[in-house]
């Protein structure tokens, strides 16, 4: 476990301890918070403090019965489930594009389509709030979902050119001159290739949709009301334990998505032979 | 090839999008905006629901922390998508002013004169009176605190408060306590003078204050121990002592106020906006809010119907009246915008 | 001859690569294209918009136009005369049937504290005025009307445009003489925010560093079996909802939540501390959601350096922790910079977590913006503080991109 080279002095391998129990303390404080939440969600009593009185169900019940709940699960659905699968068609057509030898003005093409990710998520919110007032996209399912798609697109671009970075044109090449339409050239080479990074991408995508909170407290309605958005009311105006509820099982949703990336992420490393 | 086929199945993407809105968009239904917890628990049961089953039409809810703005807002960027608003009366004198809220046409509500007097203003009818009152946690202290003077008394109640991000009563309170005659307040707060002396009041508590913002927090940071003492809406501290939270209202210098219905200006639902608010005003609805909720009707016939041992818990029993301020909702509406930004620079600083 | 055939064959095959190359370089362009016009419709224009606003200025213009129209001859030195009053009377009336009276108050109220309500007054005596002389009957009304500042602002503040707010969101303001000073102290706020705003993403970044560093090392130097599982510890924070996770910490750090309960019980402190609503609180949910940020391209960095290298300086005599400091610390930095300077530019524009954990002098710039958007309804002020923020957002970003380069971003 200390992992030292042999010639290592007494002193290394104390200094080797001390660290390995800061790692784990920073490791705890990574994920105890994550981990005290869940079992609130199993509380008897409509309380956020330990110890507990008992266990019940009644909060996931609550969950599941609560028309407003059902409704804002609906609502990210939508919005999430629309704006990954825009975003995987406009940001794997750009990642492919971008991967071709010299283009032009590459850097600065890449950083404007990556800015949606750095700006300050308010004032992306507040720009789309005054400019979709005029289009009368405020209060729609469209809006968001095109709100959702800007902000989305950008983990699609970088995880789809990280999977093209090391891919060797030749191959699609080598196709080609064997009498392959482009079509085929596509599905049989590149596809196989790319595809663990669009995966990738569409969780990221979806991930990022499904969390986003700023743009919809600013351009939707009760109407487009999502799950993190009745989370958040929840926090501040009207405090009840059905957040932890929410709160838990979007935590294993996260964990199974997470375990589903990584496979991906080992899966396309070996495909491209970066490591075996 | 696979570009057209991309182009395709974007633009297959983008009117899936579009249909899944459109579809989605048109379901109108009447959304009904209160302020949270408890309160509007007890309107879902006594107003929402019953609306609902009798007419059949959805009711979607919406809360919100009484902010004009956001009515603004959404009436000046022409998307409204609130229909009837449950509003206090310096909002409701302020939206009329700024038309943001429409006027009412009673004779499609109810008979005027069957409202109490000053509940049936222009844009907005009195749906209840409830009160703004200071409570604390009774395992605290082993006296607890009397008067609004105690409230700010750091010395002799040390802990943590809460009061409302939200200068109006904050504001009247500080003078009061500051030693200010109840019924000479707004003479004082409406020079430079008494305003500066009313924060310069609340500065000397600034440290040990907690803001709320939502009706539902002060019962339960009060319960929760996060704070000793709050300011509160009577009602939502009445039933956090029904569920067994240990605590006590102090009506002294309260706040009696009325909750108003009110239609925002221009939303598209404004038939079922007053047929539902004709079903709110009639006087078996009214009274069935008090026994969830102890804020007392506005109807004539309703307030005849409150059982008395109930009534004692209103803020209009002679009993808690006698301790009121005189609470001006007309010096609100005028002064609120300009105090409200000078409450919010001083927070910040 | 057989030479003007090589020349001729060599010509047309330069010509054939170059159009191929073009041709390719379209199709690139092509396949960019979607993307790069949707990014331009949905996320530029609308920042534009929002800048645009920063110094748009029409609330006076619009609803008072008879009274700056009068006051243009109007030299600022006496109070204005009687047709400046009569058609300031009009313009009210005006604005008392349009509703726009509150509008105008408010913003005037922007440059005379108090002059709301005023406005307010003066637009129901307006309606009631029959006839003049007016210039008696506002300065009967209120003493506001009799001072020539007054009317200077007025004046000022019906120009189609402004540099009021931007001037605003760094404290300053014209001076009624017409030179730039900085606002009275009570209403001086914008600058310490910013300088809260960097000193909160400064803590958060240092924190970040100094947790991430270590872990990264342990990970990087662990055989990948055992990294992988506690990687794994690093990520699931990262991909579960920074909802979640502000939920946690608020539930965690209640009063009477889990880390007061266990402070108590180990008699570290007598009476439970103020976690929650503070700068304390603030800092360590905003490092516990950057700290994945910081770490990953550390991490990536260090699983590249050779373990040779440290294993060489030792042989030639270098000590532990002289060997880590000139040999493998220096070629961690790249990864340092990365993560941190990331950290820096995604902590400036937080808001979410701040407005749930921490209080009211804990809130960071995004949080006005929202403020002044939402609430106070002053679009002109949300859009300049917006602007400076995005300012200094791209600036760094410009820096990132620069030092490690946009396409070495990494996810998980």
């Amino acid at each position: 476990m200390l992992n030292l080279p042999p010639y290592a002095s007494p002193l290394e391998r104390l200094w080797r301890v001390a660290l390995i129990l800061l790692c784990a303390m920073v490791l705890l404080y990574l994920i105890s918070p994550i981990i005290a939440i869940m079992p609130l969600s199993f509380n008897s009593e409509p309380y956020f403090t330990y110890p507990m009185p008992g266990l019940s169900m009644r909060w996931y019940e609550d969950f599941f019965t609560d028309p407003r709940w059902l409704d804002a699960l609906k609502s990210s659905l939508i919005i999430a489930i629309s704006a990954t699968a825009l975003s995987m068609v406009l940001g794997t057509l750009a990642a492919l594009g971008l991967a071709k030898a010299n283009f032009p003005y590459r850097a600065w093409v890449m950083a404007f389509l990556i800015s949606p990710m750095i700006v300050p998520v308010v004032i992306t919110a507040v720009g789309m709030y005054f400019f979709f007032a005029n289009l009368g996209l405020n209060n729609t399912y469209f809006g968001i979902i095109l709100a959702h798609t800007a902000l989305a697109t950008p983990f699609v671009v970088i995880t789809v050119t990280a999977t093209l970075i090391g891919f060797d044109q030749s191959l699609n090449r080598a196709g080609a001159s064997l009498g392959a339409p482009p079509l085929t050239v596509f599905r049989k080479i590149t596809l196989p290739l790319i595809l663990p990074g669009m995966i990738s991408g569409a969780l990221f995508a979806f991930i990022t949709s499904f969390d986003e909170v700023v743009v919809v407290l600013f351009i939707a309605s009760p109407d487009q009301r999502t799950l993190p958005r009745q989370m958040f009311s929840g926090i501040r105006e009207q405090i009840s334990p059905t957040i932890t509820a929410a709160a838990t099982m979007l935590v294993l949703t996260a964990a199974a998505m997470l375990v589903t990336v990584e496979l991906l992420r080992r899966r396309s490393e070996r495909l491209r032979g970066i490591r075996s | 090839m696979k570009k057209q086929m991309m182009i395709k199945g974007s633009v297959a993407a983008l009117v899936a999008a579009g249909v899944l809105a459109t579809a989605a968009y048109a379901s109108g239904s009447l959304t009904v905006v209160s302020w949270g917890g408890a309160y509007q628990e007890a309107q879902r049961n006594t107003i929402f629901k019953p609306y609902a089953d009798k007419t059949g039409a959805a009711v979607k809810e919406e809360e919100y922390t009484g902010e004009i703005a956001k009515i603004r807002a959404m009436v000046e960027s022409g998307t409204v998508s609130w229909d009837v608003i449950s509003v206090d009366t310096p909002t409701a004198l302020q939206g009329c002013d700024e038309g943001v809220l429409e006027e009412l046409d009673y004779s499609r509500i109810v008979d005027k004169s069957k409202i109490l007097p000053g509940a049936a203003l222009d844009c907005a009818i009195g749906s209840d009176v409830y009160a703004t009152i200071f409570a604390y946690n009774t395992t605290k202290f082993q006296e607890g605190p009397k008067t609004i003077a105690d409230f700010f008394d750091l010395e002799k109640f040390p802990g943590k408060r809460g009061m409302q991000k939200n200068p109006m009563n904050n504001l009247e309170w500080a003078l009061i306590a500051d030693g200010v005659e109840k019924d000479k307040v707004y003479e004082v707060l409406g020079t430079p003078e008494g305003v500066d002396r009313a924060f310069a009041k609340l500065d000397t508590i600034k440290s040990q204050v907690v803001w709320w913002e939502a009706g539902a927090q002060p019962p339960q940071w009060l319960a929760d121990g996060e704070v000793v003492m709050s300011t509160a809406w009577n009602g939502r501290i009445a039933n956090a002592i029904k569920e067994g939270a240990p605590l006590q209202i102090v009506w002294d210098a309260q706040a009696p106020d009325l909750d108003m219905w009110a239609i925002a200006k221009g939303t598209p639902n404004i038939d079922a906006a007053y047929d539902f608010i004709a079903f709110a005003s009639t006087p078996e609805v009214q009274s069935a809010l008090a026994p969830s909720i102890p804020y007392g009707p506005t109807h004539l016939d309703a307030v005849a119907l409150v059982e008395p041992e109930l009534a004692k818990t209103l803020p209009t029993h002679p009993d808690n009246l006698a301790l009121a301020y005189p609470f001006s909702a007309e010096f609100w509406g005028d002064n609120m915008e300009e105090l409200r930004a000078r409450l919010n620079t001083w927070l910040a600083q | 001859m057989s030479v003007t055939t090589f020349d001729l064959v060599q010509s047309s095959l330069k010509a054939r690569l170059r159009r191929a190359e073009r041709m390719q370089r379209l199709r690139a362009g092509l396949l960019v294209l979607p993307l790069f016009l949707f990014v331009l419709l949905v996320f530029l224009v609308p920042i534009v918009i929002l800048m645009t606003r920063a110094v748009d200025n029409p609330e006076i213009a619009d609803n008072l136009p008879r009274t700056i129209e009068a006051l243009a001859e109007w030299d600022g030195t006496d109070l204005p005369g009687e047709p400046v009053f009569a058609a300031f009377a009009e313009d009210l009336r005006e604005t008392q049937k349009t509703k726009n009276t509150g509008l105008v108050g408010k913003r005037l109220n922007y440059e005379i504290s108090g002059a709301r309500s005023k406005s307010l007054q003066a637009g129901r005596a307006a309606e009631k005025m029959e006839s003049g002389p007016y210039k008696e009957a506002f300065l009967a009304l209120d003493p506001l009307w009799g001072k020539t500042e007054t009317w200077s602002a007025i004046k000022r503040a019906g120009s189609p445009t402004t540099s009021f707010y931007l001037l605003k969101a760094v404290d300053l303001q014209w001076s009624p003489a017409g030179e730039i000073e900085q606002v009275p102290p009570d209403q001086r706020l914008f600058v310490d925010i910013f300088i809260r705003t960097l000193g909160i993403s400064t803590l958060v970044t240092l924190a970040t560093l100094l947790l991430g560093f270590p872990l990264a090392y342990i990970l990087a130097t662990l055989p990948p079996r055992h990294s992988n599982i506690l990687l794994i510890f690093v990520l699931l924070p990262f991909w579960t909802s920074l909802l979640v996770r502000t939920t946690a910490w608020v539930v965690v750090l209640q009063t009477e939540g889990p880390i007061n309960n266990l402070l108590l019980w180990l008699g570290l402190t007598d009476e439970p501390l103020q976690l929650i609503f503070s700068r304390f609180g603030t800092v360590v949910a905003m490092t516990h959601i950057q700290l994945p940020f910081t770490l990953l391209p550390i991490y990536s960095v260090m699983k590249t350096i050779s373990p040779s290298y440290v294993r060489a300086a030792r042989s030639l005599g270098a000590g532990p922790f002289r060997a880590f400091w000139t040999v493998y610390f220096p070629q961690t930095v790249p990864g340092i910079a990365a993560g941190c300077l990331l950290t820096f530019i995604l902590c400036l524009g937080y808001y979410i977590t701040p407005a749930l954990v921490g209080g009211p002098s804990d809130q960071m710039i995004s949080y006005f913006v929202a403020l002044y958007t939402n609430r106070e309804l002053n679009w002109g002020q949300a859009s300049a503080l917006g602007a400076v923020l995005l300012c200094a957002t791209l600036i760094l970003y410009a820096v990132y991109n620069r030092l490690v380069g946009i396409d070495k971003m990494k996810l998980g």
